[in-house]
Formats: C-alpha cells, structure tokens, sequence
C-alpha cells in the first residue's frame, strides 16, 4: 500500500477544481437569465452541492463506485456510508492514491452533472421539487450510469467501461449526454416558459456568462487532466486538449454566428468555449492534440447550429444544455471511434481512420445510445411523478412576478430608488 | 407660465445641457424614460435567437418657463437634439396653473 504523492497531490487538486466548476455554473447560467430569477437559478447549483454531497456519502459512491453487484449495471452497498474506504487506496501499481481522494473527486462530478440540469427549467422551477429531484436523480439515473462508464473494476465493473470496452476519459456519457438527454426529459415534462418566443428573454448580465465560462473552463483542467488519476504523460495530454479544443470551438461557434447571424456575439464566445470543452471531455485521453483541434472546430459549429433546434422543435432547453452538452458528448465519443489513437495512450484504442476497424466506433455509438435512452426515459419518469403530486413548476402569475421572489423571498438586485429604501 | 416637456433622444442629452446653458435657461428636470413611436426597436440575437427590442430608451426633459421664453426654448431643444434621424423625440407644451419656489416661497414668474 504504497501511496504515490504526486499523483495524491494532482487527483486532491483536481476535486477542488471540479467542485469550483459548479459555483463557475451557477454564475454562467445566472447570467444568461432574467433578472428576475438569477437567484433560483444559482439556488440550483448550490443545492445540487448540497444534496449531492450528503447523498454521496450515505450510499451515491457506493452505488456508483461499490463492487458490481452484477452484469457491470450498479455497485453494491459495501460502501455504505463509506464504509471499507477510510485508509484504503485505488489504483494501479505505483500509481495508487487514497480512496477517499477518488471519493471526493468523483463526487464533484455528481454534483455538476445534476446541476447542468438546472440549465433546461429556468425561470419556472418550483425549489423543493428541485431538492427533491436532485436527490431521486443521483440514485436513479447518475449512479447507475457512472456505475457503467466509470467503475473500471479489473474487467468486471461497470459494462460500458469493462465489458463492451466504449472509451470514455472524463464523461462524454457519464456527464454530458446524460445531463443532455435528462434535460431534454426536463424541458418536456415542465413545459415552456410563459411568454415563450413572444417576450424577449435575454440573458441581464453577459459579464456574469463570461465568469462563468472562465471558470468553468479554468476548473476542466481538473476535470479532463484530473481523470487521469495521475500525474504523468497522460494528464499532460489531457490537459493540453482541452485547452486547444476548447479554444477552438469559442472561435468556430463565433465564426459561424459571423457568417449566419452576421455578428459574432460576446454570448457565442463563452457557449463556444463550453462546447469544445464538452466535446474533448470524452476524448482528451485518446487523441492528438491536433485531434483536439479538430473536434474543437467540430464541436463548436455542432451545438451553435444545436442549439437552435429547440425553436424547430417546440420545446423550452432554457439555456441549451441539450445542444450543448448532449451534442457536444456526442460529438467527443463518435471522435474517439474515429480518430483515437493509441499513440497517444496505449490503454486507448485506433479508431477508424487510424486502423480502418469500425469496432471501437460501433462501441462508442452502443455506449452513447445506451446512456442517452436510460437517462431520457428514467428523467421523465422521474420529473413527471413530481410534478403529478408536489408539481414543478410554480404557477403561471408566480412565474410572471419571478421565481426568485416567489420561491426565495429575494432579489438579486436592489433596484429602489432613494424614495423606497 | 408653461411646462416644456421633450422626449428625445439619450445620446443628445449632453448638447441640450449645453445649449441651454449657453442659451442662460438654469433650470430642467430629467428623467429616464422608454417608449416607442415611428422609430422601430432594434434586434438582438443570442444564439441565434433574434429578439427585437420594442421600447427604446429615451430621456425625458421638464423645463418651467415664462411664457416669453416658450418659443426660444423650443429653438433651443429641436437644434441641439436633432440627428435627422426617425426617433429624436417630442416636445410639447402645457400651461401651468402655479410655481412655488421650496426655498423661499416665492410664488410664479419669480420662482422659475
């Protein structure tokens, strides 16, 4: 049981990082709100770290991270309340650091995920049923799914990752088409904003957007490079990819509004930047750099056309979590099955343009549909029972006052003149 | 004696204070104001979503005057907040019944 300290001191690192994504979320997606409901908005995030957080530690690792109870579909409850993880370590030889430390990082990673969410039901969301919903759905929906991709357990873990062999680094599945497919689930069941595509929705501080977006972009490094488990070669890959396909799609997305919208916009900047981190989430373990930059490029012009489908189709993704993150996570997984190459990690594979064999690709396809249908038709489920018996969504005249108000009894800003203070 | 009131145009706001200085009238109310007339509001597009903006905003001038200097007020406001441009604004004219200075209580033409 020999601890290796730097890799200790790299993984503690990137928990801290990641957590620092989720405060970085809740002031991307305050902004991009009305005035009105910043607050519920930002409430989401921060009861996800809440909730999240206490059910993590009761029985969320366990069923995430637990020895497989069977067919690599949940872990078992060996690790209730963390217990059998105290003074214990994980992985390889030489390479090991302490569970906890494992524990802690992928907890981050609950937390953001479930927080995305909050992203498809601005402005209309009732906060107990959103409690309530983080809660069922860290059970239901994320441990199972990060039981699939994430528990690697010597070929007898979770199935995506074990058995089907689909390549995943830092989750393409787990995270973003997971938190894309459930916010799709979300927008249906809550339904659209009052005043839908008649009443300018624009977001009342870009400032706050641009924040946002730094610091979620500062944080991946702790996601992406972080999910090597170590420091060495591979969390350099890592990192380097993120930051060059993350650049790149802020520059894709804004080129593409130039050339359809005739303005590049300070919004499509920092949206672009957030694509082409998602896209090379999955994939910055398995490619070259100018990989990267490629599914940069790629990613960015995705989900800028991606998001505008919602108009299309009629349903309210408030801040376009699906075009995002669902399509973005796509994008990073159908990459690796084409471009991943083993030169870069050995543990990776060549997808079909490095070794002319489709099989790692039809693997990412079977791992991507797999996580997406679970987590659309177990969201739905989820959020309809809600909003059958508590309800969701406050009422339509509590929406036109504001959610922050109704919900919270606060505003965000004080807007009185000197004859009301 | 008669309220002045003009409606116009935010950017000009700086060369009315001017000219009304220049012109020796010391004295005007402003306030913010939105609204819409023959000007069209402007579009707004977040990704990819174009949104228009309806009431523009505007500033709302109130100048107290004595009935002689009415007509050369006018003159005042229309050159110094005229673009030649759709949207530079209104101005009207009302009566006023009475004027009282807070100060000193003086009453009418002396408290303007």
């Amino acid at each position: 049981m020999e601890i290796n300290g730097a890799d200790t001191a790299w993984v503690l690192m990137s928990g801290a990082l990641v957590l620092l994504m989720t405060p970085g979320l809740a002031i991307f997606y305050g902004g991009m709100v009305r005035a009105k409901s910043t607050l519920n908005m930002m409430m989401m995030s921060f009861a996800a770290m809440g909730v999240t957080t206490i059910i993590w530690v009761l029985y969320g690792y366990s069923l995430a991270f637990g020895p497989d109870a069977g067919s690599g579909l949940i872990g078992d409850l060996s690790n209730l309340g963390l217990q059998g993880t105290i003074n214990q370590v994980v992985g390889g030889e030489g390479h090991q650091i302490p569970t906890l430390a494992f524990v802690m990082f992928q907890l981050t990673f609950a937390i953001i995920t479930v927080a995305l969410l909050s992203g498809a039901i601005a402005d209309r969301t009732r906060f107990t049923a959103w409690v309530i919903f983080v809660a069922v759905w860290i059970t239901l929906v994320y441990a199972p799914i990060a039981h699939w991709g994430f528990a690697s357990q010597g070929g007898n873990g979770g199935w995506m990752i074990d058995r089907l062999g689909s390549l995943d680094f830092a989750g393409g599945t787990v995270v973003e088409m997971n938190s894309g497919a459930a916010a799709l689930a979300l927008a249906i069941v809550l339904g659209r904003r009052d005043g839908y595509r008649r009443d300018p929705m624009r977001p009342h501080n870009i400032p706050f957007v641009l924040l946002g977006a730094g610091l979620l972009w500062f944080g991946w490094f702790g996601f992406n490079a972080g999910s090597a488990l170590s420091a060495g070669q591979l969390a350099a890959t890592a990192m380097i990819n993120t930051q060059v396909a993350t650049a790149a799609a802020a520059m894709s997305w804004i080129a593409f509004e130039k050339i359809r919208d005739g303005k590049p916009t300070t919004l499509g900047v920092a949206s672009g930047a957030i694509a082409g981190a998602v896209a090379i989430t999955p994939s910055c373990g398995y490619v070259t750099p100018l990989g990267a930059l490629a599914i940069g490029l790629f990613g960015g012009v995705a989900s800028a056309w991606a998001v505008s489908r919602k108009y299309k189709w009629g349903y309210d993704d408030s801040l376009d979590v699906v075009g995002i993150h669902g399509v973005g996570g796509l994008v990073g997984m159908i990459a690796i099955g084409l471009i991943g190459t083993k030169a870069v990690n050995a543990a990776g594979g060549d997808g079909l343009f490095v070794s002319g064999d489709p099989s790692l690709l039809i693997k990412q396809i079977i791992a991507s549909v797999a996580t997406i249908a679970y987590s659309f038709i177990v969201t739905w489920i989820i959020a309809t029972i809600i909003s059958r018996t508590i309800g969701f969504r406050v009422r339509q005249e509590e929406e036109v006052t504001g959610v922050d108000t109704v919900e919270h009894a606060e505003s965000a800003y004080d807007f009185t003149l000197h004859a009301n203070r | 004696m008669k309220l002045i009131t003009a409606v116009v145009k935010p950017s000009r706001l700086d060369e009315i204070k001017t000219a009304l200085r220049a012109g020796d009238i010391n004295g005007m109310t402003v306030s913010e104001a939105s609204g819409f007339g023959r000007q069209k509001g402007h579009t707004e597009i977040y990704r990819g979503a174009e949104y228009t903006v309806d009431l523009i905003p505007k500033v709302r001038l109130e100048i107290l005057a004595n009935d002689d200097d009415v007509e050369r007020i006018i003159d005042i406001l229309v050159s110094a907040a005229n673009t030649g441009n759709i949207g530079d604004g209104k101005i009207w004219v009302t009566p006023v019944d009475s004027i009282t200075r807070v100060r000193t209580g003086e009453r009418g033409s002396d408290a303007i």
